[in-house]
């Protein structure tokens, strides 16, 4: 670790590792550093992943997919299936990766591209100066140090400390806080090729509960929940282990994982004088299904690619780096961030009888294609007593 | 004050993204109180396991 670099990236997840792979083959010096003691763990994730969208970043490895996916199903309070098939559909489905490994290797790619990585190092606050960010105060394994940088990428994750320290509001309202439990579960009776998603204000309000397959009879079995309806006694924990024990009693349980995923909207801005931030501490966390893997490749690398240009121009200002924030909010991810926040706002809306009634009238189609919007399209088709509220919803899709 | 149950504590960092005063700390593997908490009890609501408590002193 030297004391200054072209570019600091602060946590070692997916944003982290793909900022400074992508800054470091741009021939930036480049530092990452991690405040835990390894790379990749403890997991905080459910592992699921698109494969259209992964496969931009990085070839498909079997050392690090759990299980490949062919369908995905969405079970109603009273037990109507939705499954989607990907057979029926046009596209490919996804992957339930093993993130132990896929983060290691991400790193590894960085690393091998020449970014410095240095683990068991934390940053404690940015080094201002005339208000811009002009590197970070870090203890390395409980040494003090200051590591300068002409720009930042704070890829911290839910955390999100580093911009709050720089001055941006990270926190997340409660409300929007899903508050995680996962078991990674052994001996299950599971269908090995299918994602499942449990809906519903008993099983889990405002949320949902997942089953996604790590293989043969193992799966992650978790759920998320939203802030205000977690307290003492209907906590992620408590709602979890009461599926559990009616669903899968004889399991075995070789991990158990929490977490939180933030589904707000991103971060009104997500950069200032020297400072960029990526991944979920940008709250860029697609808020309708709580995946952020993708979303957080995706921004790593934009925001080294922009951090490149803006050094090489000599200029890091917040206008500069501007390019990132007004990129990534009219990709592809930023508009369905935007339209799946408002999906979300709706559904979280829904009772136990009319999430029934929704499922129950697409229970029996095959749909062309699996996305959001074609699931939404079906659905105001085929409930015309439900015309007004969908109707709305469908008006935010366009 | 914020009373942490260490042996509850899952370590996930949920309660310091929603502490409006930043007093939490996640280092590595332990959560630290290292700011002033004014016992607002968001974070105790969020925790998955229940493992924060605002203890309100007789």
């Amino acid at each position: 670790m030297k004391s200054s670099y072209d570019i600091l990236v602060v946590g070692g997840g997916p944003a982290g590792a793909l900022a400074a792979k992508t800054a470091a083959r741009a021939g930036n010096s480049v530092c990452l550093i991690e405040k835990r003691s390894a790379i990749g763990t403890p997991v905080r994730c459910a592992e699921g992943v698109g494969k259209e969208l992964l496969k931009e970043y990085i070839k498909p490895d079997p050392r690090w997919i759990s299980a490949e996916i062919e369908r995905a199903r969405l079970i109603s309070p009273d037990g109507t299936t939705v499954s989607l098939e990907q057979d029926k559909a046009g596209n490919e489905v996804g992957y339930v990766l093993d993130r132990k490994v896929f983060d290691r290797e991400l790193v590894w790619q960085a690393a091998e591209a020449g970014a410095d990585v240095v683990v068991k190092t934390r940053a404690t606050e940015p080094i201002m100066e005339n208000g811009g960010v002009r590197g970070a105060k870090v203890l390395s394994s409980g040494t003090p140090a200051e590591i300068r940088a002409e720009v930042v990428l704070a890829a911290d994750g839910t955390e999100a400390q580093f911009a709050r320290r720089a001055g941006l509001d990270t926190t997340v309202p409660l409300r929007e806080m899903m508050s995680c439990a996962q078991y990674l579960m052994t001996g299950i009776d599971i269908d090995a090729g299918s994602t499942d998603f449990y809906l519903g204000n008993e099983v889990a309000p405002e949320g949902y509960l997942w089953v996604f397959p790590k293989g043969d009879r193992t799966a992650n079995v978790g759920i998320g929940i939203s802030g205000r309806k977690s307290r003492d006694g209907s906590r992620a924990k408590d709602y979890l282990d009461r599926f559990v024990a009616k669903n899968f009693p004889d399991g075995k349980m070789i991990e158990a994982i929490v977490g939180g995923v933030p589904v707000c909207r991103p971060l009104a801005c997500t950069v200032a004088d020297g400072l960029m931030v990526i991944g979920d501490a940008a709250r860029v966390v697609d808020p309708l299904t709580g995946g952020g893997i993708g979303n957080a490749m995706f921004t790593g690398r934009l925001a080294a690619q922009v951090a490149s240009e803006c050094i090489s121009a000599g200029d890091c200002s917040k206008e500069a780096l501007m390019t990132y924030d007004a990129g990534w909010r009219a990709s592809h991810m930023g508009r369905i961030i935007e339209r799946n926040y408002k999906v979300k706002e709706y559904f979280i809306t829904l009772d136990d009888k009319k999430l029934n009634t929704l499922a129950a009238s697409i229970a029996n189609i095959s749909l062309k294609e699996f996305s959001v919007s074609t699931l939404i399209k079906e659905l105001i088709k085929r409930n015309p007593k439900m015309l007004l509220e969908l109707k709305a919803l469908k008006d935010m899709l366009a | 004050m914020l009373r942490i149950n260490r042996d509850k504590c899952g370590y996930c960092g949920t309660c310091v993204a929603v502490c409006p005063e930043d007093a939490l700390e996640l280092i590595d593997a332990y959560l630290s109180l290292e700011r002033d908490c004014i016992a607002c009890g968001i974070c105790a609501r969020a925790c998955p396991l229940g493992a924060l408590e605002v203890v309100h002193e007789e």
